[in-house]
């Protein structure tokens, strides 16, 4: 079994030794202690465990930790910088979203590759590209007007 | 004023969780409290506990009895001016750490910033039964508040000696102490330096009215927010310990079967790898996840076979066979139904079925344990940590002060977590590796070895008098549960009765118990006898009803959906149900469209008033409306277990769909603020409505009564 031995995660380059069909997300988690993605099936359904690979969303729980070796990796803990918060964070928290917060990270993460390449979504877009993720409180509402906000909120900040 | 009405099971007691063994009380704390916190000052909250009895269902005191009472709760003015609240409530995503913490800003007059809640953790806070039933605002909100109350009038007393000067002239703002004559002013931090002060409060302290709170009824976020948008907070299956092994369980082929054989050689073979075999229990731990995964793999273990158990597909047939087993209890009768069918000019009945349906909380059961000296601590998630400490003294015959749970904020329960299965397997494995051990669920293993919401069948039938008054009603609930199920509406004979049934899967609480099925079937049962009585939904609701927070929120969440201003578009229907629970009032306008080619059912548009008495954070409170209405579209739409003679068919997220993005309606909130009557609880009843609304106006669109939950599974 090939091994992975190095990982650039948030910009930082980590030191491992697994096999490289172990799931991402159990070594950003446990080997890594990187917990801020989440566990939520285990098959790609929920979208907990989102985090950007190469800037586009994918979920770490069945993503090969082999196909990540060599590509930037970003997770939930890399987005705050100098203690400023990215615009979809603060969005998040603007908009009064959380309940338990567990599927917080993953939406997070999606919505930062989803303004990158559509940095002004309407209302059924995000719906569209947020479909796989399940928050399991019942906030979607929150979360969309809480990307819709990061979205005006990041294209002010360019114009 | 209206107060909410005291029905005979207004307080349905929780019924699967609370089988546990006798609890323990804390005494009086016997720590000395200034050494574990440093100097300050203490408040301790004195509680009835025959309250929580009464929750628990065991005993009610006899009016003969003096209150007992005990701490339940416990705050602490630190030399540095800083609050820490010590409660044994659990934080789940109903955001009560937020609203709690509001509450003790208010009466202690300082900012919610300088607040912090210690809560859940077994060793460091006073016993707790467990957070549900909606009962956090009702019972802990007001105790927190005569706690800050009496630490704040204590900070004022401190001052008043200090300066000589009558304690009634001085004021307390901002977490500091000034004398308005003289303008002297001490912070908190002031005054509690250097002081060890203890008092325990009386029960009767005045609180600051709802009409004067300034932080309190204003909205806060959630206090705990920046550690969630950042990833810094841990969940219980976030917790890491040094030299921890990863744990994995052998499930059973099927419920009730059991293990014949083990050959466990090729799984101990692996470096690193513990087995356990105690009796039905098989479980590795190991160095990694994927070890023990690998090491669940090599074992090789044969079963017997249980007996042929109920299918999902005969389910209902055998809740009505099996009803009956003489603990019935709870029977509601009025008057004589036999007469008012009688006296009706028509008469209806219907039967109405739910599913089961599991909480599917997106964090599974999770568990780290570690034994040290002879004591087990548990980190894990549930909404009972005293509850799961009981478990684990039980099952590994310790005393409860041998044993710690920590509850770390978790990913929500929903009624689903009031067990401490993993705990008890974590430990288990623990005990053998001698190390520290987590064990997080799979997401199948959550759906198939939690408990579930009661599937259930509800018998309903009534008359009709020539102008729309119902001169009877009865109604029979098979295993779902008996929460809210009598009625508001003012009906002169009937017969109410909940009928226990052994159920053929292991079930349990969820949010507003069956407090959801029962409305499900009452108002969709209204609907179905407004039409009989060729009246308007609403009209036929405010006919038989005089209950005025009931009519009150009814006719809000009407007015703003345009209740009869407007004809709904052809494909659409417009739906509207109402109901009472744990002090909450509620009423749901749901407008649906049905798919002329797809035969999909969309909820278009949702309109929620809701009472619970004064609100004290109103942006909380909408949200947690918001979210029990898209929670509830699964339950009312789509969401069902497919069982099969002992196995559970759709465990996966795949094939058990719940409500997403594109589920998810308009809604509009109402809030009745009433400043007038105590805040009741909110996490639950919000959900009660949606079902039948949705149902109704289905109705309303197409012409096709649904009387089955999940209504609309495949489309209609």
């Amino acid at each position: 079994m090939p091994r992975v031995t190095q990982l650039l995660i948030n910009g930082v380059k980590f030191s491992v030794d697994v096999d490289a069909d172990a799931s991402l997300l159990s070594v950003l988690r446990n080997d890594l202690d990187l917990t801020g993605s989440k566990y939520g099936c285990g098959e790609g359904q929920c979208g907990a465990c989102t985090v950007l690979l190469g800037g586009a969303p994918r979920r770490a729980c069945i993503t090969p930790v082999g196909d990540a070796a060599g590509k930037p990796i970003t997770t939930i803990e890399g987005l705050e910088k100098d203690g400023q918060l990215h615009p979809v964070q603060q969005a998040f928290l603007d908009e009064g979203v959380m309940q338990c917060g567990y599927c917080t990270a993953g939406m997070i993460m999606t919505t930062v590759g989803l303004l990158k390449v559509h940095p002004d979504p309407s209302h059924e877009e995000v719906a569209h590209y947020l479909e796989g993720h399940i928050c399991r409180c019942g906030t979607y509402p929150r979360i969309i007007a809480a990307v819709r906000r990061a979205a005006k909120s990041m294209l002010e900040v360019r114009s | 004023m209206n107060t909410p009405r005291e029905f005979p099971m207004s307080i349905e007691p929780e019924r699967y969780e609370l089988r546990a063994g006798p609890t323990y009380h804390f005494g009086l704390p016997r720590r000395d409290f200034f050494k574990v916190l440093g100097g300050g000052i203490v408040v301790f909250c004195l509680r009835d506990i025959s309250l929580d009895a009464q929750e628990a269902g065991r005993t009610r005191r006899r009016p003969d009895q003096p209150l007992p009472q005990e701490i339940s709760a416990w705050l602490h003015v630190n030399e540095n001016g800083e609050v820490t609240v010590y409660t044994g409530k659990v934080e789940v995503g109903q955001n009560i750490r937020t609203s709690l913490t509001q509450a003790v800003a208010e009466e202690l007059s300082v900012a919610p910033g300088s607040v912090q809640l210690l809560m859940g953790d077994t060793d460091r806070v006073p016993y707790d039964m467990g957070t549900f039933g909606s009962r956090t605002t009702p019972t802990m909100t007001p105790q927190l508040r005569r706690a800050a109350s009496a630490a704040r009038d204590a900070l004022i007393g401190l001052a008043a000696e200090a300066w000589n000067v009558d304690h009634a002239k001085l004021r307390a703002a901002n977490g500091a102490v000034t004398d308005p004559e003289s303008q002297r002013t001490a912070s908190y931090a002031d005054l509690a330096k250097g002081r060890e002060l203890a008092q325990a409060i009386p029960a009767e302290d005045p609180l600051t009215p709802a009409a004067q709170w300034k932080v309190m009824g204003q909205p806060l976020g959630k206090v705990s927010g920046r550690d969630i948008v950042t990833g810094r907070h841990r969940y219980p299956s976030d917790i890491k310990l040094p030299g921890m092994l990863y744990g994995k369980v052998l499930r059973p082929p099927a419920y009730g079967a059991t293990i014949a054989s083990l050959d466990s050689h090729e799984a101990e073979a692996i470096p690193g790898v513990t087995v356990v075999h105690d009796g039905n229990f098989v479980g590795v731990a190991a160095p990694s996840t994927r070890v023990a995964e690998s090491a669940l793999a090599a074992l090789h273990a044969t079963w017997n076979s249980p007996p042929k158990q109920t299918s999902s597909d005969e389910l209902f047939e055998y809740l009505k066979k099996n009803a009956g087993n003489g603990e019935e209890r709870g029977g509601h009768v009025v008057g004589s139904v036999e007469k008012g069918l009688a006296d009706a000019s028509q008469r209806l009945a219907q039967t109405y079925t739910v599913a089961y349906i599991a909480h599917a909380p997106l964090e599974p059961r999770a568990a780290v344990a570690e034994w040290k000296d002879g004591k087990l601590s548990v980190w894990t998630g549930t909404q009972r940590p005293f509850g799961v400490r009981g478990e684990l003294a039980e099952t590994f015959r310790l005393p409860e002060d041998h044993v710690r749970v920590v509850m770390p904020d978790m990913g929500s329960g929903y009624g689903g977590k009031h067990t401490g299965e993993a705990a008890v397997e974590a430990a288990r494995l623990a005990q053998a590796a001698r190390h520290p051990v987590k064990l997080t669920w799979t997401r199948e293993e959550e759906f198939t070895w939690a408990y579930f919401r009661p599937a259930g069948v509800i018998e309903v039938s009534a008359g009709l008098a020539g102008d729309g008054a119902i001169t009877a009603w009865e109604f029979h609930n098979y295993n779902s549960g008996g929460a809210a199920i009598t009625t508001l509406y003012n009906i002169p004979n009937q017969r109410i009765q909940f009928h226990p049934v052994e159920s053929p899967l292991r079930q349990g609480s969820y949010r507003s118990l069956a407090a959801a099925a029962n409305h499900f079937a009452r108002e969709s049962f209204m609907d179905e006898l407004a039409h009989l009585a060729k009246m308007d939904p609403l009209d036929f609701r405010l006919k038989n009803l005089t209950d005025a927070r009931m009519r009150d929120a009814l006719q809000a969440a009407a007015r703003k959906f345009g209740w009869g201003q407007s004809k709904p578009q052809p494909g659409h229907g417009f739906g509207i149900a109402g109901g009472f629970d744990k002090g909450g009032y509620i009423a749901t306008c749901a407008e649906v469209e049905v798919d002329s080619a797809s035969h999909q059912v969309r909820v278009v548009r949702v309109v929620t008033a809701f009472d619970c008495g004064a609100v004290v954070n109103p942006d909380g409170l909408r949200n947690q409306v918001e979210g029990a209405n898209n929670m509830g579209i699964g339950g009312a739409l789509f969401e069902a277990i497919q069982f099969e003679n002992g196995r559970i068919l759709n465990p996966h997220f795949a094939r058990y769909r719940v409500p997403r993005f594109s589920d998810a309606p308009a809604m509009e909130v109402v809030l009745i603020d009433r400043k007038d009557v105590p805040s009741a609880g909110a996490g639950e009843t919000p959900i009660v409505g949606i079902a039948p609304a949705i149902g109704n106006a289905i109705f309303a669109a197409t012409g096709q009564r649904l009387r089955a939950l999940p209504m609309a599974p495949k489309g209609l």
